[in-house]
């Protein structure tokens, strides 16, 4: 199969790999998939205010789910919770010309994202993050 | 050393120059039709295409009027099946075969089913074998025709194909054996063997590809196969079609040379796959052996990294050729048939790799190869959210996975 450039980019300089730490107020994280599928992302967010200030991710998957959530924490750094929140699949597609057997990687990273901002939000009570942890 | 390094001898391998050379007259001043019977050209491409008659039957063990060409294995094998279910479907309609064959084996009886024959896929044990003792509790009054493979071409079991002949023999039931990875690799012998029909393809032992030959018993028993395709009744009436005279004496040659050096190169391939297997192993932890340690192809590693996924794996692996049992590179993303009929796990199935060694490979090449497979595994577990959960303690068998795709 043929990868496009932005895949293997990310796949040989992968940004921002590695996990920050789980038991922290400020820090969500999100785990979806499973092993027999082939494919597992974890993604956190670290948050102040209602901003994410560092991202990080692990991904068990082929070279497009690692680009994926590659990029997804490139995109979510410097964001507010709103504006990932808006972060869409098709837009990863797009960005790194998945082909169509590899968008489910794309809805994997998206689904990473809003199980990350979930388990922050869950740390916080539900209600919009203000800032305190 | 040239890179990439070629690692997928059971994919297919490189003509040997020695095999070149044999064909290279029968396109040129040798181009004679072999059907031809009134002139020289015909009788000197008839005299080779007998030639290596002799050359196949004597690497198999069968008589030169026992083969029967084909342009290869999915040909042979559609012609077993097929021509043995047609002209022994009187007799019965059930047949007997692996889940772990080749899609070729698999498709093929789906179509008999079709046609109405019943097919019992036996399920292989968890290093990809069948015993006779497991034949034979599948073998019905009705059942006409055993069809297992020699050796599995993923994962490189060796079937213990003498002990389910003799019992299809003592049954009075036809015995096909698909002998593709098999033939010129490991001592064949059709008649200490008790197999009545065998497929093999020049391109998996250093002959060109699109020829192959299929062996018919002609005595005890004798078999009779329905034509596949109709013609001018070449090959005993059972395959139609001009020879590929330059083809078949390059399958004749890479046979002559298979049996000659079978069991040095054997000995090679053992020791260069052992070297292999040893340097990765004693650098990583969990990695598993996918088949048999014992009843192997000489030639065939195939192994499976806990935490690493298969086709990223295959990313990092772009200086060496080698292949991977999930089948994520295809439009399925499913894993290999074979690795799950062995009950293989599907996280290890998308993580397994398969090493084919040959006739070409060096220590060198196996050498690199262990150091990129090594390098990369590293790599991605670094990066695999399993393997940081399995080093925290956390059992991944126990975790409530959220999947939705």
């Amino acid at each position: 199969m043929a990868y496009s450039d932005k895949v293997l980019d990310h796949y040989n300089n992968p940004r921002n790999v590695g996990s920050l730490d789980k038991s922290k107020a400020s820090v969500g994280t999100g785990v979806v998939g499973a092993p027999e599928c082939g494919d597992v992302m974890k993604l956190q967010i670290e948050v102040e205010g209602d901003r994410i200030v560092d991202a990080k991710f692990k991904t068990f998957g082929c070279g497009s789910a690692i680009a994926s959530s590659s990029l997804a924490t490139e995109w979510l750094k410097g964001k507010t919770i709103d504006e990932a929140m808006e972060i869409k699949n098709t837009q990863i597609v797009e960005e790194l010309s998945l082909p169509p057997v590899k968008i489910h990687c794309s809805v994997l990273a998206e689904d990473a994202i809003k199980s990350a901002i979930a388990d922050f939000k869950a740390k916080h009570g539900g209600a919009a993050p203000g800032g305190k942890s | 050393m040239k890179t990439p390094v070629y690692l997928d001898y059971q994919a297919t391998t490189p003509v040997d120059p020695r095999v070149l050379d044999a064909m290279l007259p029968y396109f040129r001043e040798h181009f004679g039709n072999a059907a031809s019977r009134s002139h020289a050209f015909g009788w000197s491409a008839e005299k080779a295409v007998e030639e290596a008659r002799t050359q196949i039957g004597a690497l198999i063990g069968a008589d030169a009027k026992e083969i029967v060409f084909t342009s290869g294995s999915t040909e042979g094998i559609n012609l077993a099946l097929k021509g043995v279910a047609e002209m022994y479907s009187e007799k019965g309609r059930h047949i007997i075969t692996s889940q772990a064959e080749h899609k070729a084996v698999l498709d093929t009886c789906k179509h008999l089913e079709k046609q109405g024959f019943e097919v019992t896929y036996l399920k292989p044990d968890k290093e990809g074998r069948h015993s006779a003792e497991q034949v034979a509790a599948a073998l019905r009054p009705d059942t006409i025709l055993v069809a297992i493979m020699w050796v599995n071409n993923e994962v490189g079991s060796v079937n213990p194909i003498r002990e389910i002949g003799k019992l299809c023999h003592e049954r009075g039931v036809l015995m096909f054996t698909d002998a593709t990875q098999a033939a010129g690799k490991i001592p064949v012998d059709v008649q200490a063997d008790g197999v009545d029909l065998l497929c093999l393809s020049a391109h998996k032992l250093y002959g060109p590809k699109g020829v192959g030959a299929l062996y018919v018993r002609r005595r005890n028993p004798r078999v009779r196969l329905v034509a596949q395709m109709d013609g001018g009744g070449h090959e005993r009436g059972m395959r139609s079609g001009t020879l590929n005279v330059p083809g078949i004496v390059g399958l004749g040659k890479a046979c002559e040379i298979a049996r000659e050096e079978l069991a040095t190169e054997a000995a090679r391939c053992i020791e260069l796959r052992e070297r292999l297997h040893r340097r990765i192993t004693s650098a990583l932890d969990h990695v598993h052996l996918n088949g048999s340690a014992e009843h192997r192809l000489p030639g065939n590693l195939n192994l499976s990294f806990s935490f690493v996924e298969g086709e990223s794996l295959l990313m990092g692996l772009k200086d060496i050729a080698v292949s991977s049992g999930s089948a994520c590179t295809s439009a399925s993303l499913e894993p290999s048939h074979v690795l799950r009929s062995m009950d293989v796990g599907d996280e290890l199935a998308h993580s397994s790799i398969r090493f084919g060694i040959g006739r070409f490979t060096t220590r060198e090449d196996v050498d690199y190869a262990a150091d990129q497979v090594i390098n990369a595994v590293r790599r991605l577990r670094e990066m695999s959210p399993l393997y940081e959960m399995v080093k925290e303690g956390i059992d991944l068998s126990s975790v409530n996975w959220q999947a939705g795709h």
